[in-house]
């Protein structure tokens, strides 16, 4: 305690060094604070200055934003009127035009809602009833047939809303499902615990894209021949069964974590299996399991892509097609962009929105 | 409803098998639906794509679109497009989730015997060819020994060009990749010394090159692809219907008719065009459709002429000449048997 003081006391304060201090003392600090990380700080500067300056040129300096396609041949940057010349085509795909308003306003209405419910102070029954209500709002002004709106077939369905769609309710059905063929898979009984194990097993031992072609190419010969089911809904069930599966698998890793001692201080107070699961449980294990199962929720999301294969027009395929007419072959690059942005904002909000829920439940378990 | 259903069916069957042209199974479905069902392409422009509005566009569309005319006057809110893929055409045709297929499918012995389908009238002679660079000095395909092709992998162009190597002794380097736009930027950029597709693409992919009048397509077409619609076995008079909606299109164009003179050739006093316009009928009858049904078919899509050049033809951005595609008087394959 002494010593302290006289130490206090005894000496001046000194300025640091300017070679610790500022932005000299943090590149020293971070950048260049041994031969291995100024080597590399040194080929990343290299190389960022190396592909920085054209890209920012080709995207930006010499582009156009609004010509035609031949225009857009004779010039060296990027050819952005792709985009606004193909817009309706790329978002909408196949909709009828003069009702495009439709999908737009249920596209609003679910990221909004969205938005919404993030707020975990609205979450309740209030909020379950207004979801109930907007999803037949949704589903009407996509279908059409109702309020003097336009019956607008499924098969038209396509672009940015078919692929919210396909991940949206592949999201929603998928966790519920998943849960239950979790606690299926930890069962006592060998019945149903077999069952969610084949079931699980078999569905991760094959790519997304042979349920596809499974439910698009060898279910329907299956069928009777009057008997069709709808292209998207055997796509939405494929992705379903799929990303539940990988569910499943993550909500067992939060089972297998939680300590026996719950388990048996449920039983210890009377409740049974469901109250167990429902009250003491779930609720930890869901918690832990929250960053790998946004993990596969955006997978899942980017997965909804390969409804291509099976020539659903979602997001993805639209674009091709847009590029399929010859004068906007070359921007090809352009128009992926422009697509891969809108992938990265849905993805980049849910894996911040995880972040985000993860922290606040979090505090509240240290109270 | 259902009961009612089955009597008829029941009853079809009974006509038909008594020799008796009643409404065959797929027509009395269509009828009952109040639209066709068509498998299309969607990412072959001038064939079969959605235009910026996503409104369908193409050789294969209006040809769809013909159909439905033929069966229900006019086509608006009667076909039903479904976009399908290489490997899923025939078993959506086989499975009944479509009723015809217009998404420029080669004809073939196999696809023909067993896949079970009937292919029609040909509404486009494809072939396969090369396109190179101008600055390569090459003027026909024998020279071509020792390139790089750029080539789309499945479906038959990728063996074509194999075989056509392979048959002339010549060695090749193949760059596969998927997607023809990827493709024509990779030529275009000098990946390849030659690409390889259907001569009907190529063209397209030049119209979208930075100067189109640097490449030029080899006249060697190393293979034969007569693109067809197609229905199911089984129900011969919807083949009718679909064969003769296609034919109509091309005797259109054999007698002159065209969208805009359809109406004075109705007036006309040569026999042929009265039967196929339905002045004198009896066509329309045996096919089980109105009289008026040819008639409508020409003012509504067009003929044939106007249909390719409305939608592959020289001054549409694919840019296609007539080729084998020009009626047989005039040197090409379009024919179409009489009309009576």
């Amino acid at each position: 305690m002494t010593e302290a003081k006289v130490t206090a006391e005894s000496s001046e304060v000194l300025k640091p060094p300017i070679s610790h201090a500022g932005i000299i003392g943090w590149a020293r600090l971070n950048l260049f604070n041994g031969w291995f990380n100024s080597t590399l700080t040194i080929l990343i500067l290299v190389a960022a200055l190396q592909l920085i300056p054209p890209f920012v040129n080709w995207a930006f300096i010499d582009s156009v934003w609004n010509t035609t396609g031949a225009e857009c041949q004779q010039v060296k940057g990027a050819c952005w009127s792709v985009i606004p010349a193909n817009f309706r085509l790329v978002i909408f795909g196949f909709y009828p035009a003069e009702s495009q308003w439709r999908p737009l306003l249920a596209m609003i209405m679910l990221v909004g809602l969205l938005l919404y419910s993030k707020n975990r102070n609205n979450w309740g029954k209030r909020l379950l009833y207004i979801w109930l209500f907007s999803l037949f709002i949704m589903g009407v002004l996509m279908r059409g047939g109702l309020f003097g709106l336009q019956p607008v077939e499924s098969a038209k369905w396509s672009g940015l809303p078919l692929t919210l769609i396909l991940s949206f309710f592949g999201m929603l059905a998928a966790y519920p499902l998943g849960v239950v063929l979790a606690l299926g898979r930890r069962s006592n009984l060998t019945g149903i615990r077999s069952l969610c194990v084949v079931y699980i097993e078999m569905i991760r031992g094959v790519p997304l894209i042979s349920l596809l072609f499974m439910s698009s190419i060898m279910f329907p010969l299956f069928l009777p021949k009057d008997l069709n089911i709808d292209k998207i809904l055997r796509a939405q069930v494929a992705i379903i069964l799929f990303t539940a599966a990988y569910i499943a698998e993550v909500v067992r890793g939060g089972l297998q974590a939680i300590d026996r001692g719950q388990y048996e201080a449920a039983e210890s107070i009377g409740l049974n299996y469901y109250q167990t699961m429902r009250l003491v449980i779930l609720p930890q294990a869901l918690k832990i399991v929250i960053p790998p199962s946004v993990g596969i929720l955006i997978s899942a999301f980017k997965d909804t892509s390969l409804v291509v294969i099976i020539a659903l027009y979602d997001l993805l395929n639209t674009s091709k097609s847009a590029l399929s007419n010859p004068e906007w072959m070359g921007s090809s690059s352009e128009v992926y962009i422009f697509v891969a942005l809108i992938y990265f904002l849905f993805c980049y909000l849910m894996s911040s929105y995880s972040r985000r829920l993860e922290a606040e439940l979090e505090y509240k378990s240290t109270e | 409803m259902k009961l009612f259903k089955s009597l008829v069916i029941v009853f079809a069957l009974l006509f038909t098998t008594a020799g008796v042209t009643f409404a065959g199974d797929t027509l009395a479905k269509v009828r009952a639906a109040g639209y066709i069902k068509i498998g299309v392409n969607g990412s072959v422009f001038g064939f079969g794509a959605p235009d910026s509005n996503g409104v369908w566009k193409g050789l294969d569309v209006d040809t769809a679109k013909a159909i439905a005319v033929a069966v229900f006057g006019e086509y608006k809110n009667r076909i039903r497009y479904i976009p399908l893929t290489a490997v899923q055409r025939f078993t959506a045709l086989q499975s009944g989730e479509i009723d015809v297929l217009t998404r420029n499918a080669t004809r073939t012995l196999s696809r023909e015997t067993a896949l079970g389908l009937n292919f029609v009238t040909v509404n486009y002679y494809d072939g396969q060819g090369f396109m190179v660079d101008k600055a390569l000095g090459v003027s026909k395909a024998s020279q071509l020994s020792g390139a790089t092709v750029c080539v789309l992998p499945g479906t038959t162009t990728e063996l074509n060009a194999a075989d056509f190597f392979r048959t002339n002794g010549m060695r090749w380097k193949p760059v596969v990749i998927e997607n023809t736009a990827e493709l024509s930027k990779a030529f275009f950029a000098g990946r390849c010394d030659v690409l390889t597709s259907d001569i009907s693409q190529l063209a397209g992919i030049r119209s979208g090159a930075n100067n189109p009048k640097k490449y030029k397509i080899l006249p060697d077409v190393i293979s034969k692809e007569p693109l067809a619609p197609a229905v199911r076995h089984g129900d011969d008079q919807w083949m009718d219907i679909v064969n003769f909606s296609v034919l109509a299109l091309i005797n259109a164009e054999e007698l002159g008719i065209t969208s805009k003179n359809v109406k004075k050739m109705l007036k006309s006093k040569d026999p042929k065009v009265k039967r196929f316009l339905g002045v004198s009928p009896g066509n329309g009858k045996a096919l089980g459709l109105d009289e008026k049904w040819a008639y409508n078919i020409v003012k509504i899509v067009g003929n044939y002429g106007e249909v390719f050049a409305r939608n592959v033809g020289p001054k549409t951005k694919v840019g296609l000449e007539r080729g084998l595609n020009a009626l047989w008087t005039k040197g090409g394959l379009m024919y179409s048997p009489p009309f009576k």
